[in-house]
């Protein structure tokens, strides 16, 4: 099988929302697995990324860790995909960029109503936050970019089909939605 | 025999005094727009409806239309440049699609969607603007304001009101509001006033009417703008 299209996939700053709406493709899935196989992918459970003719990139960048895994995938992927709408502008997470993040940390954490044991989470383990969420093409080249929130089972399923045919992908006008 | 112009290699008549947006929309040819209402005054601002008159950009909204001249519109190197102006747009103010109660009725995503523009392209501002929610039936969200001066000239023009303008330039650039406080809610807006209805985005939203059409039902989610552009303004220009 070492033949078929390697695709991996990951959710950076996101709600694995898009990932559910591919898995929406339905039956779609036996004909795509055919064809392709999965590299690290929340499928697979593999955890780093090898390398693979594909990454689809759900999700904003949030923290250091979303920088190293966006990193690995432009690394290892041959064609790199914004996936929905936090990868392409930073989505709802970037509606925090316009308040300083010791606000955001102090809100949640310290000052929030509710919250009990207040203190700010710093266990080395945690990736640390950015001061902004910032859309994925502001820190790697990416090729190209599903638009929605989520992009549609069937933008996946055109964008996938072009692909593996060998044709530039393209998105007719009643598959682009940025809601 | 009638003046023309000549639009992508189409003759299109004109009469004396029209501008070349609007003798182009009279004739059903779609010269993409965000700023331009045929109902009020031209702004000239958003630069969409840039066309090659004679082998140079004009505004097609303020450039009167005169015989002889040779147009380009819908071509390809326009429509890149008009793309890049509307991701310009995006980026410059904060508009998150998916919490926006205007998303499918948006003029602007409109225009975006049907220049096929899939990501931004630009690194994002992420501005911060404020949200005036002072006015009990009015809401104001200044993140998503492109400036396009149209409630200024709908509540100037209609309404016989002095509601809106935009103050400061570049980047500094605002629309305030024509009360003491600064506060929609200390102006004399009502809910019927046309400028509060005319915003191509979501800036200025009627409260508790957002979710009336279900995401999916929405003007653009069914039709390209162009069409629903040319339908409507057919009409108010008497066609």
């Amino acid at each position: 099988m070492a033949n078929k299209i390697r695709i991996a996939t990951t959710s950076l700053g996101g709600c694995f929302g898009c990932h559910m709406s591919f898995l929406d493709i339905d039956e779609h899935i036996l004909e795509l697995a055919e064809v392709v196989e999965f590299d690290r992918s929340p499928f697979t459970d593999i955890e780093h990324c090898s390398n693979s003719d594909i990454g689809l990139i759900e999700g904003g960048v949030c923290n250091s860790e979303n920088v190293h895994v966006l990193r690995e995938f432009r690394k290892n992927c041959k064609i790199l995909v914004a996936v929905g709408a936090c990868a392409i502008n930073g989505g709802l997470p970037a509606m925090r960029n316009h308040i300083p993040l010791e606000e955001c940390l102090n809100e949640s954490y310290r000052d929030g109503i509710g919250v009990e044991n207040a203190q700010i989470p710093n266990d080395p383990e945690l990736p640390l936050l950015l001061d902004k969420v910032y859309p994925i093409h502001e820190l790697v080249k990416v090729d190209y970019y599903l638009p929605g929130c989520p992009p549609s089972a069937d933008v996946f399923w055109k964008f996938l089909t072009d692909l593996i045919a060998g044709q530039e992908p393209s998105l007719p006008y009643d598959l682009v939605h940025y809601d | 025999m009638s003046k023309t112009i000549n639009i992508d290699g189409k003759d299109i008549p004109f009469t004396e005094g029209q501008t070349i947006i609007e003798a182009a929309t009279d004739a059903g040819v779609y010269v993409p727009h965000l700023c331009h209402n045929p109902d009020y005054t031209p702004h000239g601002s958003c630069k969409l409806c840039t066309v090659k008159v004679n082998g140079r950009n004009c505004s097609a909204c303020t450039f009167p239309a005169m015989e002889g001249q040779e147009i380009m519109n819908n071509t390809q190197e326009l429509n890149n440049d008009r793309q890049k102006i509307t991701q310009m747009l995006f980026v410059e103010g904060n508009h998150f699609c998916p919490s926006c109660e205007k998303t499918g009725n948006c003029e602007l995503q409109a225009v975006a969607y049907s220049l096929n523009m899939l990501d931004n392209h630009f690194p994002h501002f992420f501005s911060n603007r404020e949200l005036d929610a002072s006015h009990p039936d009015i809401l104001i969200d200044h993140n998503r304001c492109i400036f396009c001066n149209l409630c200024v000239r709908a509540s100037q023009e209609t309404d016989g009101k002095n509601v809106f303008a935009l103050s400061g330039r570049g980047i500094n650039k605002k629309l305030i509001i024509n009360s003491a406080s600064g506060q929609l809610k200390d102006s004399n807006i009502s809910v019927q006033d046309k400028a509060a209805h005319i915003c191509p985005t979501g800036a200025i939203l009627i409260k508790r009417t957002g979710y009336f059409v279900p995401i999916g039902e929405r003007i653009y989610d069914k039709q390209r703008i162009d069409q629903v552009s040319l339908n409507k303004e057919k009409k108010q220009l008497g066609k």
